[in-house]
Order: C-alpha cells, then structure tokens, then sequence
C-alpha cells in the first residue's frame, strides 16, 4: 500500500521543501523521497526502536507521539507534513489534523477509506467487523482506534475550515482512481483517500 | 587500548578567563587518546566526561586498575568505533586526576590551592577543553559526546562553540540544574565538609583525608544514579552473610555493604575538594540564562546535528529536560534527533552497556560519518 502512497506524495513534494513525516516509522518515505529529490527530511516517530533505525540511515528523527509533540513544532515551519495512513490511529485526529496545517504550509494526509465498498460488502454480509490489507486487525487489537470515510474525513475539514487543494483516490487494486464516475463516487470506490490540505 | 600520562599545558601565551573573572594562566590539562586523527582531521570526537569519572575512558584505568569508565563504548568496532575515529578524553578543569583542580599546587604560593583554588563553571571547563582541541590543531570536532555532567559540557560545546563542531550527542542530561539536584549535591557537600578530617578543606598539609565525609556524599549520590527497581533487581532485601537480622547496627542487608564499599572506593581515587567544586560547577549550570531568549535564541542557526538520548528511569535527569531541550531545538529548525531508552537501570544506564543505547550511538556516528566522507 504504501508504496503507492509514496509515488503520489513524491509527486506533491516539492524541491528543496523542509519535510516532516509523522509516523515515519523506518524512514521508508524519508529515504525514498530523498533519492532524486533534495528536502529537508525529518521525522517523528513513537517507536525507539524505528527511531534508531532512522539514526542509522542517516535521518534526523525524533522519538514521540503525534498526539502530544506536534504542539512543540513552530507554525509553518515545514513546507510539507505528511501523515501516511496514521491519522485513524491517533488518540484525537481532529486535534492532530489541526496541528498538521499549523505547522505546514501544507499537509498531505492518508488513510484508508472505511466507506469502501469492500468493507461495506464485508459488513454487510458477514456482520463482523471488516478486515482487510489495510485494516489487518481484529477489533479488540487493532490500534485504529478512530476509522472513518472519506465522507467523514471532508466533513471534519470543512468544520475546521481546512481547504483540500488536492485530493487522490486509490481503488481496490491500489492505482489510481481515474474513471470519472468512480472519482465521483470516491467514497463507495476507493480503499483508500490521500489529500493535501491548506489552512 | 593503551593508557598513557598525556598532558598539555595550555594558558602560557593567553589565560584562561574563567566565569568568576578570575584568570588561570600555564595550567595543566590531562588527557587520553585511542585511534588515530586521519590525514584531513577531521574524525575526531571529544569524549566529556561526568562528575567522577577521568580521562581513561577506555583501556586500563592506571590508578584503579580497572577498565575504562566507558570501555564498553569506546574501541574497535564498539559504538565509538577507534577503528573509524579519534578520540580525546580530557580531565575536566578542576578534576584531581592531572588537571588543574584544588589539589595541584599553585605556582604563586608554591602550596596547594584547597580551597583558594577559583570556582569554576561548566563553561570553564568547556574553555579548557577548547584550548586542548585547538593545542591539538583540530580545526573541528566530528562530535562532542557525554552524559550526565558530560552532557552539561557538551551543550554547552554546541552553545558556545557551534562551527568548531559537526555533531553533538547529550546524554541522560539536562539544561540546568534542578532543586532537588543542587539539594542532593549540597548533601553530599555538606558530608564532606562536616568531616573533621576536612579541617577547612587543608587535610593534605595535615595528612588527612575526608574519607567519611566523602563516602557518604558518594554513598547518597550512588542512590540517586541507580531507579528502585535496579536496586530492588539488585539486593532487594537479602542479608549479607547472615542468615537472621543481627538486631543492631552493622551491616545488615546487601544494598549496606554495596553502598560502603562503592563509598571506599571511591574515596581511594577522589579528591574531596574536587568534588566540592565540581558539583558546585553543576549547581552553577544554567545554559538558558546565557542568553536572553534562552535555549532557543542559544541554538538559533546553529548547524550542529543533536542527537539527544535519555533514559526512562533517570530520575536525576528525567525525560522530560531531554524533551525540553528537543523542542527548543525544533522550534528554532535545528537538525534533532532524540531517543528515550527504555531501561530500569536508572541514570547510570548510560554507562551500562545497554544494547538501544549503543545502537542508537554507533548508527548516528556511522551514518554522520559517511556524510562526512569517512
């Protein structure tokens, strides 16, 4: 899934642009944004066992917690924050999604889309809580606590005034949503939502 | 890993002028070196030692016979790999293992300092050690690391000498000293100078020496460097050789003895004036009150890469003064990394082998070191 979501991001990221990657985990993204690009790469991540993975690449990262470190960063001292498929793991994502836009000029935010029709299907006819290769936990030790749809996810940044300059959908084959009537119906087709939002 | 007796005499052409106002002009600085300073000089790290510790940081220890305080991190192909890079570890200003400290003689009097010897700051030391590495014609350090005490020195390396050095690796520290640190220091001082054998800080000229007073203040600070777990893992309520409590007031339990015997030995390779001043150079640290606008206005623009490590069962410098001095650094957009260690061994963890710790350091050194080309 990622990597995916990488190519996209990739492509949003602009040269020579300060970076944070919340949940960087490894430094996947890191390492792969900075091969042909040249940002300023940082990190933030809760594990310290990934953070000294990071170390040993090379990237400068910091040990902590989405939820409670953002509010040490400076307003707009990144250019691009990015929140790959994290944002249903935090403890109050509305808090986190305004910290995002605080702190960037723009944020890039993804997570998997629970208005799928995958997962509708799945809850529809089995009647147990879906799993799937995005969501590959069962509900008693899943750590995305706050899932949500695309639909869910405009409504919670039109109630922050948090503008969505661009937006990507991904279909169940992880590419790139491009007929026009599945677009549209983005929050049936789509497994998963990537937006670059602006405050 | 050969220890030999390196000094340096620095101050002849210009003195040293120390915080207090006072000047310290031909002082003497001893230090150690492992691994070699490569043709471009540019693969050395200074090694800033803590309160008690010395300049044998690795090999054998000449005076106590044992290994090196941190021979478990520095050599071939440990965390501060000597293969790779070249390390310095000097006596810090005020110690009493061949640096200029209270107990060396004061070349105007002809006697021993004691006490007339100036105090001295944490900043002071960090002056010295500048005039070492520059004796030394190291234009730049590749990183200044330390913990504890050590890690006072090397913020303060990073906040007063931020082009002399590439990176920067404080550990189990803090940005100044706490209440409860200066009280537990003044403890410690307070055992020290209440001792008879004390006698106003001149027991060399009456060939005494403080032992009491200086094992309590070592005996109370060990308490502090170790968690209530680690003590508990370690003695919890065992007895020493008896098999029944003795009903009085000897030795007891297992944690006593360790305690009195860490407090001897101690007392047999530390001088009681040096721990006077060099806890008092502690108290004094305050490195947000150098500058108005404090840590952040300190470390503005500054091109040093930090990597900040604490541990969670420090309770001397807990996490959260690592996190302080994190954010301070990421307000202003410096190059941070910080990693909490997960350890029950307490404050001295850093100079337990822990396996994430020396990973994190070893993988921050080498990766920073093919940056720099070597």
């Amino acid at each position: 899934m990622n990597r995916l979501d990488f190519e996209i991001i990739k492509n949003v990221v602009k040269d020579n642009s300060r970076v944070l990657d919340v949940g960087c985990e490894t430094g996947e993204l890191l390492k792969f944004l900075n091969k042909g690009k040249k940002i300023d790469g940082r990190g933030l991540e809760i594990s310290q066992k990934n953070v000294s993975i990071c170390l040993k690449h090379g990237l400068s990262v910091v040990q902590g917690d989405a939820d409670k470190d953002l509010v040490s960063y400076p307003s707009k001292s990144f250019d691009f924050v990015i929140l790959s498929q994290t944002l249903q793991a935090t403890h109050s994502p509305e808090k986190v999604l305004n910290e995002l836009v605080r702190i960037s000029k723009r944020a890039i935010v993804s997570f998997p889309n629970f208005g799928s029709w995958v997962i509708r299907l799945k809850l529809l006819i089995n009647g147990i809580m879906p799993e799937s290769d995005l969501l590959p936990y069962t509900w008693y030790t899943t750590p995305n606590i706050h899932l949500c749809t695309i639909k869910d996810f405009k409504k919670l940044c039109n109630k922050n005034s948090i503008n969505i300059e661009q937006n990507f959908f991904l279909n169940k084959n992880r590419k790139k949503i491009t007929n026009p009537i599945k677009k549209l119906f983005n929050n049936f087709f789509s497994i998963s939502g990537l937006f670059v939002l602006k405050k | 890993m050969k220890n030999s007796k390196k000094f340096a005499l620095l101050g002849t052409k210009k003195s040293l002028k120390l915080d207090s106002g006072k000047n310290l002009r031909s002082f003497k600085i001893a230090y150690q070196t492992y691994g070699k300073l490569n043709k471009n000089k540019n693969n050395a790290i200074l090694i800033c030692h803590a309160l008690s510790g010395d300049q044998y940081a690795a090999g054998q220890n000449p005076i106590t016979k044992k290994t090196g305080w941190w021979s478990k991190a520095i050599g071939p192909n440990l965390p501060i790999d000597t293969n790779k890079f070249f390390v310095i570890c000097s006596n810090i200003l005020g110690g009493c293992l061949g640096s200029i400290g209270p107990k060396e003689l004061n070349p105007v009097t002809k006697k021993e300092y004691n006490m007339s010897f100036p105090v001295i700051t944490i900043r002071d030391m960090v002056n010295a050690q500048k005039m070492l590495i520059d004796e030394l014609d190291i234009k730049k350090l590749f990183s200044v690391i330390g913990g504890s005490a050590g890690g006072f020195q090397v913020l303060q390396w990073a906040a007063s000498y931020p082009e002399s050095v590439v990176s920067a690796i404080p550990i189990a520290t803090s940005f100044r000293h706490s209440a409860q640190n200066i009280a537990f220091h003044e403890v410690g001082r307070q055992a020290i100078m209440s001792d008879p054998d004390w006698c106003n800080g001149n027991y060399i000229d009456k060939k005494k020496r403080p032992e009491k007073g200086l094992s309590v203040a070592r005996m109370l600070a060990l308490i502090s460097y170790l968690s209530e777990e680690a003590f508990q893992r370690k003695f919890g309520r065992n007895l020493q050789s008896k098999v029944s409590l003795a009903y009085g007031f000897k030795t007891d339990f297992q944690v006593e003895s360790y305690l009195k015997h860490q407090g001897l030995a101690f007392v047999g390779r530390f001088d009681a004036n040096s721990y006077l001043y060099i806890t008092r150079a502690m108290d004094y640290f305050d490195l947000p009150n150098q500058k108005k606008g404090g840590l952040k206005k300190i470390y503005k623009n500054s091109p040093v890469k930090f990597c900040v490590i604490s541990f969670t069962s420090d309770w001397v410098y807990p996490t959260k003064y690592s996190k302080e001095i994190v954010d301070s650094l990421n307000t202003v957009g410096a190059d941070v990394s910080f990693v909490e260690i997960q350890t029950d061994k307490g404050h001295d963890a850093f100079l337990l082998d822990e396996k994430e710790f020396n990973e994190t350091v070893k993988g921050f050194l080498k990766a920073n070191a093919s940056k720099e080309g070597f």
